[in-house]
């Protein structure tokens, strides 16, 4: 449980730092000014590099495409819009996502094709089938506590972490049961 | 809420159980008494008393040592302890969410070539080689086909980029669902109906786990991007409260407490609005209005500060770029006329339509996949579906981008700088305006064209959604229903424009819409259309509006959007009562009792209690006459959840309530510790133990898991005032007696499948205790 939380602050504490790290990357303000077409002037998007305070079509639009007189016109027809991204948290946020998700799915591939394969080779036939046995059973409870007691008596950690996935699985498992086979919940 | 982390910390003692005190506490503590077994609904009232006695403990422990007082500070700050986690990991997640979903819907298009993690804008933030006429396009980013034949234009490239769009989102479905599959089939769904019924004093174990959080998070992501009409609102009120209960285990005061558990979880599902929204006081409101059940001051409190901290998570992350919250934020503070409440109350109707016809048709089809053979191939259903929506999205712009962008522009007001064809109208060339303050002006043949590409997507949107809502994947139904309602509003909005346009002479127009002033908004249209769209579907009205306004930052518009979402309400409750989610409720058969029912008929406890009359007498426990042996027989033949206990089998005088599983749990573990505890013991439920020869065995003592004060009925107590007592109280069941006799039982399951019974629907639905 406590790992768990450690792991959620760690995450947290690591987007925080990374937000405030990466918000002041050059890369990361644009002051951006579109002006509509004036009279021979086309259209056009100017996008800067500079602070709130310069926002606006002076400092930004360079070259100025009309004659000094023509300027204050031209402006006034211009909207500037400063913004702030954080490039940092983007490509930090995609890459962990990314990550999670591919170890997700060999995860996903391990269990649905890799172990029937591996049990199958190891066991034989019989042993799947107990274990299929094992779920069906009615009672979710009196199986959790029998799991438990048992995983106390054995102090070695690999049985422990195993027994932990066994519960889980036949947790799954029941869900699955009741969500997609027999459609009692969340139909 | 798992079961069996292993109790510490509760050991009252004998001077607790004093004047006042409900339950007569455990002796010693043996793991997981008082708590409860999966898909059944616990005892408001218990967890009450329960919480009421740690905290006395506590208080009267804090008085001997500064230690302690120290203690008891931290138990007091843990609340808000929790509220602070949960406003953090949700905003983070919601961050995350918004960040990926952005860039995985761009994905299906094309790549950023210089950083392939940036979405399309992104990719074209810095880039000077943007163009006034083409926005949106740079080198940078190019299109699949671009990227692989090198061609951006003509019929092959199109074809190419069709293909690979509707591959994409195949296989992000695919993912989604099989993830679900195989590692949290809890996942699936919008989760705000379970939400409800949680909160209600329901327990689905593992419904609010770290798998279902953590699957649930991911694919998300990959439903929303695979352009599926669905929304991210719904799960992330599922999503925030899983970080509620995940940080609920931190603190046995809400770990072992279902009904403080519950309070928590309200505030996380403000929490979650709070972030799926980026509306923090419609977050509140909505875990008040439309989630909570049992909902005091003080869990107000807490989630007004856990929305609070979550809002300002995601504002840290800024992941729309625009220092808001919202991606739906509008700009424009034009104002409106009395005369356009017209319209406005028409799209209420409409809105009001479209939510009847969507919770008939949506339950329909779930009818249909729960029953029939359709439900046999979840995997299928997802791909096919996705499949057609891919199909018959890419080729309508208004459909292939991802709905929110829609909603976005679909709320927009054409300023002079719009360059999309929305804002294709014909300007006048000597104008020289400020940009905020346009005159109406004639559309053009590009909004003429958006128009009918609009209709079409609006049919589209309709149909698809009834059959996307409820599939084995996670998907809310705010968003498509705030689409459907934005383009209704939006085409609305044009209309009444160009009338007011070619029609200045109108009566109706004349005195409102003087030729060269800007008079309608076609946007203000559409966030109406939208809150009377998502008020038909959910019946919210307080919370509706609170929401909108906070989603756009249009507080001028608080009146048209009342107008709309209470006529809305009004359309669809002459239909039909129940709201989607109620309706989902409904169609599970969760026990869930709505406080908003009412209940008029004139029946008695006593037609409702159980034993009715031929059937056999209510299964009792005597008070110290019943042996081990007897009471395992009872357990292992009734699949009763509670027994009764009486003085003797002939006065029938009530003594308390006992719960199977507390009783079960009892027996075993003195079987197992206790010596001389054989299958003849006799078991005493008396502060004495009976007179019995010394040859006997050992009795038994189980008077700890005695409830001494069930609540008790008369029979001939109508009907309404019990409902409202189980209502109210959170009652789990409520004993009947006469004359201090006892003659039956009310469980909350009766009570439900009575109200069911009276309003003719099928009382067998009610499948849960």
């Amino acid at each position: 449980m406590k790992s768990v939380f450690l792991i959620e602050a760690f995450t947290v504490a690591c987007f925080v730092l990374l937000s405030q790290v990466t918000a002041k990357n050059s890369e990361d303000i644009r002051c951006k000014c579109i002006c509509p077409p004036y009279r021979e002037v086309k259209g056009q998007i100017y996008k800067q590099n500079v602070s709130l305070k310069d926002c606006n079509c002076l400092h930004v639009v360079e070259p100025m495409p009309v004659d000094g007189k023509d300027v204050e016109a031209y402006c006034l027809r211009c909207e500037c819009k400063y913004e702030e991204r954080s490039s940092g948290t983007i490509k930090v946020t995609i890459i962990m996502y990314l990550s999670i998700l591919g170890l997700l799915l060999l995860y996903m591939v391990y269990l649905t094709l890799l172990e029937p394969i591996l049990k199958r080779r190891l066991f034989g036939h019989s042993q799947l089938i107990q274990s299929d046995d094992d779920v069906g059973d009615q009672q979710p409870f009196a199986n959790a506590h029998n799991v438990l007691s048992h995983s106390h008596s054995r102090p070695n950690m690999l049985n422990k972490v195993e027994h932990a996935q066994q519960r889980w699985r036949r947790q799954v498992q029941e869900q699955r049961k009741s969500v997609f086979d027999r459609h009692v919940v969340l139909s | 809420m798992e079961a069996g982390e292993g109790v510490s910390g509760t050991t009252p003692t004998e001077e607790m159980n004093g004047a006042g005190n409900l339950m007569d506490f455990l002796d010693e503590p043996f793991p997981d008494v008082g708590t409860y077994e999966d898909f059944h609904t616990i005892d408001w009232l218990r967890e009450k008393s329960r919480d009421t006695d740690r905290h006395r403990k506590i208080t009267s422990k804090s008085k001997e040592s500064f230690w302690e007082l120290i203690k008891s500070l931290l138990d007091a700050w843990s609340g808000w302890v929790v509220m602070l986690l949960i406003g953090l990991l949700s905003g983070t997640l919601a961050g995350v969410i918004d960040l990926a979903v952005d860039w995985m819907t761009d994905l299906k298009e094309g790549v950023c070539l210089t950083a392939f993690y940036y979405s399309h804008e992104q990719c074209c933030w810095t880039s000077n080689e943007t163009t006034f006429e083409d926005r949106d396009k740079c080198p940078q980013w190019q299109k699949w086909a671009e990227l692989m034949t090198g061609h951006s234009e003509g019929g092959g490239a199109y074809l190419l980029n069709y293909f690979l769009y509707v591959l994409w989102a195949l296989l992000f479905s695919f993912l989604a669902v099989s993830l679900v599959r195989v590692f949290a089939p809890y996942a699936c769904g919008s989760g705000i109906p379970e939400i409800k019924t949680i909160l209600s004093g329901f327990i689905i174990r593992g419904y609010l786990g770290k798998w279902t959080l953590l699957i649930k998070t991911v694919t998300l992501v990959l439903a929303v991007s695979s352009g599926l009409s669905l929304g991210k609102e719904g799960p992330l009120v599922h999503v925030a409260c899983c970080c509620g209960n995940l940080f609920c285990s931190l603190f046995s005061k809400y770990s072992k407490n279902e009904g403080k558990r519950r309070e928590v979880l309200s505030a996380a599902a403000a929490a979650g609005v709070s972030v799926a929204f980026g509306a923090p006081i419609g977050g509140v409101l909505f875990s008040l209005e439309e989630v909570s059940y049992y909902f005091p001051l003080k869990t107000l409190w807490r989630s007004f500060f856990a929305a609070l901290v979550a809002a300002f998570t995601l504002r840290a992350i800024n992941p729309f770029g625009n220092s808001r919250l919202v991606l739906f934020y509008v700009e424009y503070h034009t104002p409106w006329y009395m005369a356009e409440l017209v319209p406005f109350i028409l799209l209420g109707v409409f809105g009001g339509l479209w939510g009847t016809l969507f919770i008939r048709a949506n339950i329909a089809w779930c009818r249909r996949r729960k029953t029939t053979q359709l439900g046999k191939y979840p995997v299928l259903e997802v791909i096919a579906v996705t499949g057609i929506t891919a199909l018959l999205a890419f080729p309508n712009p208004y459909t292939r981008r991802s709905t929110s962008e829609l909603i976005s522009e679909l709320f927009n007001d054409c300023g002079a700088l719009e360059s999309s064809q929305l804002c294709d109208y014909i300007n006048n060339p000597n104008m020289s305006r400020p940009v905020d303050d346009i005159p109406d002006r004639p559309a053009g043949p590009g909004v003429y064209t958006a128009l009918w590409q609009l209709a079409l997507a609006l049919v589209f949107k309709i149909v698809i959604t009834i059959f996307t809502f409820g599939m084995k994947i996670p998907s809310g139904l705010f968003i498509p229903s705030m689409a459907v309602g934005a383009i209704a509003g939006r085409i609305v909005g044009i209309a009444v424009e160009q009338m007011a346009y070619h029609h200045h002479d109108w009566i109706i127009f004349k005195n409102w819409c003087r030729p060269g002033a800007d008079c309608v908004t076609p946007g203000l249209y559409a966030m109406v259309g939208a809150a009377a769209c998502l008020g038909g579907v959910t019946r919210m009205t307080v919370s509706l509006v609170v929401i909108m306004f906070e989603l756009t930052g249009g507080l001028e518009y608080i009146v048209p959007l009342m107008a709309a979402a209470v006529t809305s309400k009004w359309v669809a409750d002459a239909f039909g009562k129940e709201g989607i989610y109620e309706s989902h409720i409904q169609l599970n058969g969760y026990p869930y009792l709505d406080v908003r029912d009412e209940f008029t008929h004139r029946t008695l406890a006593t037609d409702v209690m159980r034993p009715r009359r031929n059937d056999p007498p209510l299964a009792v426990l005597t008070q110290d006459s019943t042996t081990v042996e007897d009471v395992e027989t009872l357990i292992k033949d009734t699949d009763y959840n509670g027994f009764p206990v009486v003085v003797s089998r002939e006065s029938e005088r009530l003594i308390g309530f006992v719960q199977r599983r507390d009783l079960t749990l009892a027996i075993k573990n003195a079987r197992q510790k206790q010596d001389g505890v054989v299958s003849s013991s006799v078991v005493y439920f008396t502060e004495d133990g009976p007179q019995t020869p010394l040859s006997n065995p050992q009795p038994l003592k189980l008077r700890r898991v005695l409830n001494l004060s069930p609540f008790t009925v008369t029979d001939h107590t109508p009907m309404e005032t019990v409902v409202d007592i189980f209502r109210k109280l959170g009652l789990r069941q409520c004993l009947v007696t006469r004359s201090g006799r006892l003659l039956g039982i009310i469980t909350k399951k009766d009570v439900l499948r009575h109200m069911a019974q009276m309003m003719n629907q099928d009382p067998e639905s009610i499948m849960f205790n």
